[in-house]
């Protein structure tokens, strides 16, 4: 039987297309889920892709928090379902407290929007086994509320128990200690703020390449699943 | 009827890019002296009935859960008369 693995979608989302094309590409089953539907029609994990949810009304993610669907995500990741919450998918995640911190403006107040380096930090989460600790990649980022922000209490917190997953080489944010993307303490629950749903294929990745290097989020979670 | 404001503000440690800016753009408008600026919201919050011990609760409890994000915010709530 094949992964399902779902992709959210709520009023304002934009890459729901390319994280369930990413699904696909990996060999799962994509499924859509709904931001008004309770439901999470039995799949193996759960997406929160990037975009505006609620056009970033009250703060980016505040409102998306709330939905029904994320009721039931909430629920279904404190009991272990993986979930992947890739930048307003990050946001979500740390307002709904599945992870630590806050994603504020960008230093400078810009949108940044280019490819970026990332060290990987952390393969012992459920979306990043298929890297190995120290590995450089390239992805694309594309925010204007993507500096992640916590106390320094929750930051070495987050250090100490290895729960940074990725760093960036030349932070384009001012993210507190160069911080692109964290885990939960279970590994189960990952967010990032770079894209690797839009570094899955040669002809649409970062151009010159390396294209693919976003694809091992979604390998390592099929592996993981499949070996469970 | 009343009228319960919530000021929300980003902490003190939290640097405020936005409030940076706008700081940084006064001084080219001819305004001087001004040392910082700090950007808030503003949520005004109409009652169906009074402002009492038990509706500020409500309104402190609305604030704690969606008007502000503590983890990076602070916010104040008081009644306008």
């Amino acid at each position: 039987m094949s992964v399902r693995i779902g992709v959210v979608t709520f009023p304002g989302t934009q890459d729901d297309t390319d994280a369930l094309r990413a699904a696909r590409v990996v060999g799962a089953e994509p499924v859509a889920l709904w931001h008004r539907d309770p439901s999470l029609h039995g799949v193996d994990a759960v997406i929160l892709p990037g975009g505006f949810s609620y056009g970033d009304y009250l703060r980016a993610g505040a409102i998306a928090r709330f939905s029904p669907v994320m009721e039931a995500v909430i629920a279904a990741a404190r009991e272990g379902l993986p979930v992947l919450g890739i930048c307003n998918g990050f946001q979500i995640l740390c307002e709904s407290h599945l992870l630590p911190g806050a994603l504020i403006r960008n230093a400078g107040t810009l949108f940044v929007n280019r490819d970026v380096k990332l060290r990987v930090e952390s393969t012992s989460t459920a979306w990043t086994s298929d890297y190995s600790v120290g590995q450089q990649i390239v992805i694309p980022i594309k925010n204007g509320e993507g500096k992640f922000a916590a106390d320094e209490k929750t930051l070495d917190e987050l250090e100490a128990e290895g729960r940074v997953i990725a760093r960036y080489l030349d932070n384009p944010n001012g993210s507190a200690r160069d911080i692109a993307g964290i885990a939960n303490a279970a590994g189960n629950v990952v967010g990032l703020m770079p894209h690797p749903e839009h570094a899955i294929e040669e002809l649409t990745g970062p151009y010159p390449g390396p294209a693919t290097d976003g694809l091992p989020f979604f390998t390592s979670l099929l592996k993981q699943l499949v070996n469970a | 009827m009343a009228r319960v404001v919530v000021d929300v503000m980003l902490k003190p440690e939290i640097l405020d890019p936005q409030g940076q800016a706008v700081n940084r753009a006064l001084p080219r408008l001819g305004f001087d002296g001004v040392v910082d600026v700090r950007q808030g919201k503003r949520f005004e919050v109409e009652l169906e009935g009074p402002a009492d011990e038990a509706a500020l609760a409500q309104v402190r409890e609305m604030a704690e859960k969606l008007l502000a994000n503590t983890v990076i915010e602070e916010y104040r709530v008081r009644v306008e008369n």
